[in-house]
């Protein structure tokens, strides 16, 4: 199962929801950060690096010996990165968009491959076994969608061969990259919090989302806060509210200080507990059936240890934090 | 002209509540939101729409089934994987469609379609605070940075027209295409961060950003009282590389009681917070250069 988690609005707890059901996730998971421009899952899962990757996008060189300014290139472009200026072909690289037709069109070979860079990928490893796979965009650079699509490549590789489930903490908004970033998605869970910006995004968010026809569940964050519209709305929908995390002070300051909220107490052990539940019967898992079925014999090893040192009922894991 | 952006990196730091404040506390100035892609300002300055335009941006491709040989070409062509057979026939995925015309072009029997896009809408509106221009980017739609670059101009050219010289933008949260645009010309970025790992992290990263394009910037530490010890840290930082202060404020429930009213914080009963707001402003406003 693949959930990504998504908001509309930036700072509804998407990366605090994300990290706790992460951490406490009772099978076999990835966690990757899709927020390439923002990437914070990281902050709070502390994985160790293991490698760190160069991602480039390949954009057109000229060998201008070759051009005969024919301008097929410069009138298919659509993202004006060619431009013929007096007797020069200009490439413009940063406008680039990689989608290769330059290279097609130009009857002379003048178009080379080089590259631009877009950014990193970043693998590590948290709490000893959950891989978390982390694109992080080059500072200066504008597009994120084509470094998300490496990610999700190296996602959906990582996932197959672990046979593991996948959390995705989705950027904020509904535009291109957030789309992007629950493209692969088999559950969307969308976070909210019941202020009329948070309400007015989150119905932005649906209305973006309903077209790809996926399951969607909520979670309202810091509830109580005095805008009960989503309620309302999440009802006349049919979107389950998967879990409620209260308006309290004391969460902030626990986010503030880097804190995974699953391991606040056992109140929260229990929200995220029931979430991940939550998740599995939106996507028609009977979360009980899983230990019988292949892919749990071949990773019993593994649920085993998940079982007895990631549940998200043991009582151990909330004081090392606190 | 002098441009104010208010941005973050981090989402939900607090730049629309504070935002629609300094809307409310400057003088004569044109309002504009820059997040066109989950705009919320619009809800708590309530704008009265004079104009409303069509945002057309890019062009979509469409296969025509009755002209398609189901050569391939296409799906073979599109590194945006676009492209998937159907039936015997191939369809287009617009949600995936960039919109790069490669498979116009090598389409051997012309029987790609390549339509204008329409993204979004933008409008001009009057608001108790002043003129405002904004947009709404038609969800799941590109091309925000084209649509923020329009917005931009259209306020330069309002406050040319009514003779104001300050514009005061609401931005995106990111680092990426549209929070690029939204700084183009900037006089001041005034990045609102909070004392958590994530605002801190993400400060950096925005800050960098705005350095890059020589932008000066003000740093506002919202809700400080989270974490005094990070709110310390970021406060060196801004020291160490020469950021200006533009001060801190508390967490306090005002400001979500505010927006609950659709008013800006400082429209409320004066009290301690909100006139730490109104020092803020005229810090804020000592920053940038005179008339």
């Amino acid at each position: 199962m693949i959930v990504a988690v998504a908001s509309g609005k930036g700072g509804t707890g998407k990366t605090t929801v994300s990290a706790s059901l992460a951490a406490t996730w009772e099978r076999p998971l990835v966690a990757v950060d899709l927020d390439v421009e923002e990437p914070n899952l990281h902050l709070f899962l502390k994985p160790s690096l293991v490698s760190i990757e160069t991602v480039n996008l390949e954009v057109p060189v000229l060998d201008a010996e070759r051009c005969t300014l024919c301008r097929a290139c410069t009138e298919l472009c659509q993202f004006k990165a060619l431009a013929i200026f007096g007797k020069t072909l200009m490439v413009m690289p940063e406008m680039c968009h990689g989608c290769g037709g330059c290279f097609e069109v130009c009857p002379t070979g003048a178009l080379k491959p080089g590259s631009r860079e877009l950014g990193v990928m970043e693998i590590g490893h948290s709490r000893g076994s959950i891989p978390c796979l982390t694109g992080r965009l080059r500072i200066g650079e504008s597009m994120s969608p084509p470094l998300m699509r490496h990610i999700r490549h190296r996602m959906a590789e990582m996932a197959s061969d672990m046979s593991a489930d996948v959390i995705i903490d989705a950027p904020p908004g509904v535009s291109c990259p957030a789309m992007n970033a629950v493209q692969d998605s088999d559950v969307i869970l969308l976070v909210t919090e019941p202020t009329p910006f948070g309400f007015h995004d989150f119905q932005l968010a649906w209305e973006a989302f309903t077209p790809l026809k996926k399951p969607m569940g909520v979670v309202i964050n810091r509830a109580g806060l005095g805008d009960d519209r989503a309620y309302a709305f999440c009802k006349a929908k049919g979107l389950p509210i998967l879990a409620e995390i209260p308006y309290r002070r004391e969460i902030a300051e626990h986010y503030a200080k880097g804190g995974l909220l699953a391991e606040l107490d056992n109140e929260m052990r229990w929200t995220f507990a029931s979430l991940q539940e939550g998740l599995d019967r939106l996507h028609g898992q009977d979360p009980r059936a899983q230990p019988g079925d292949p892919v749990g014999e071949c990773e019993g090893g593994r649920r085993a240890s998940s079982a007895s040192g990631r549940s998200p009922l043991a009582p151990d894991q909330g004081a090392a934090h606190a | 002209m002098r441009e104010i952006v208010v941005i973050s990196g981090k989402g939900g730091t607090g730049k629309t509540s504070l935002t629609a404040a300094f809307a409310h506390l400057a003088q004569n100035k044109i309002l504009c939101d820059l997040d066109v892609d989950a705009p919320d300002l619009h809800i708590l300055l309530e704008p009265k729409t004079t104009r409303q335009c069509a945002f057309l941006s890019g062009h979509e491709a469409t296969i025509d089934p009755a002209l398609c040989q189901a050569c391939g070409i296409c799906a073979a062509k599109c590194r945006f994987r676009a492209i998937q057979a159907v039936e015997g026939s191939y369809r287009i995925d617009p949600t995936r469609c960039e919109g790069c015309k490669v498979c116009v072009a090598l389409c051997p029997h012309q029987a790609i379609d390549f339509q204008e896009r329409l993204c979004g809408t933008w409008y001009q509106s009057e608001t108790r605070f002043g003129p405002m221009v904004h947009a709404q980017l038609f969800p799941g739609q590109e091309n925000s940075g084209r649509l923020v670059s329009l917005l931009k101009q259209q306020a330069r050219d309002l406050a040319e027209q009514r003779g104001i010289d300050l514009i005061i933008s609401d931005g995106s949260p990111g680092i990426g295409c549209p929070v690029i645009a939204s700084l183009s010309q900037a006089t001041l970025a005034l990045i609102v961060t909070e004392p958590t790992p994530s605002g801190m992290h993400d400060l950096k990263r925005i800050a960098e950003l705005c350095e890059h394009f020589r932008i000066r910037i003000a740093v506002l530490v919202n809700k400080w009282d989270l974490n005094p010890e990070n709110t310390t840290a970021i406060e060196s930082l801004c020291l160490e590389k020469g950021y200006a202060m533009a001060g801190r404020l508390p967490h306090d429930t005002q400001v979500a009681q505010a927006m609950v009213q659709r008013k800006a914080v400082t429209e409320l009963d004066e009290n301690p917070f909100n006139l730490q707001v109104r020092q803020i402003w005229k810090g804020i406003e000592a920053l940038l250069p005179n008339h």
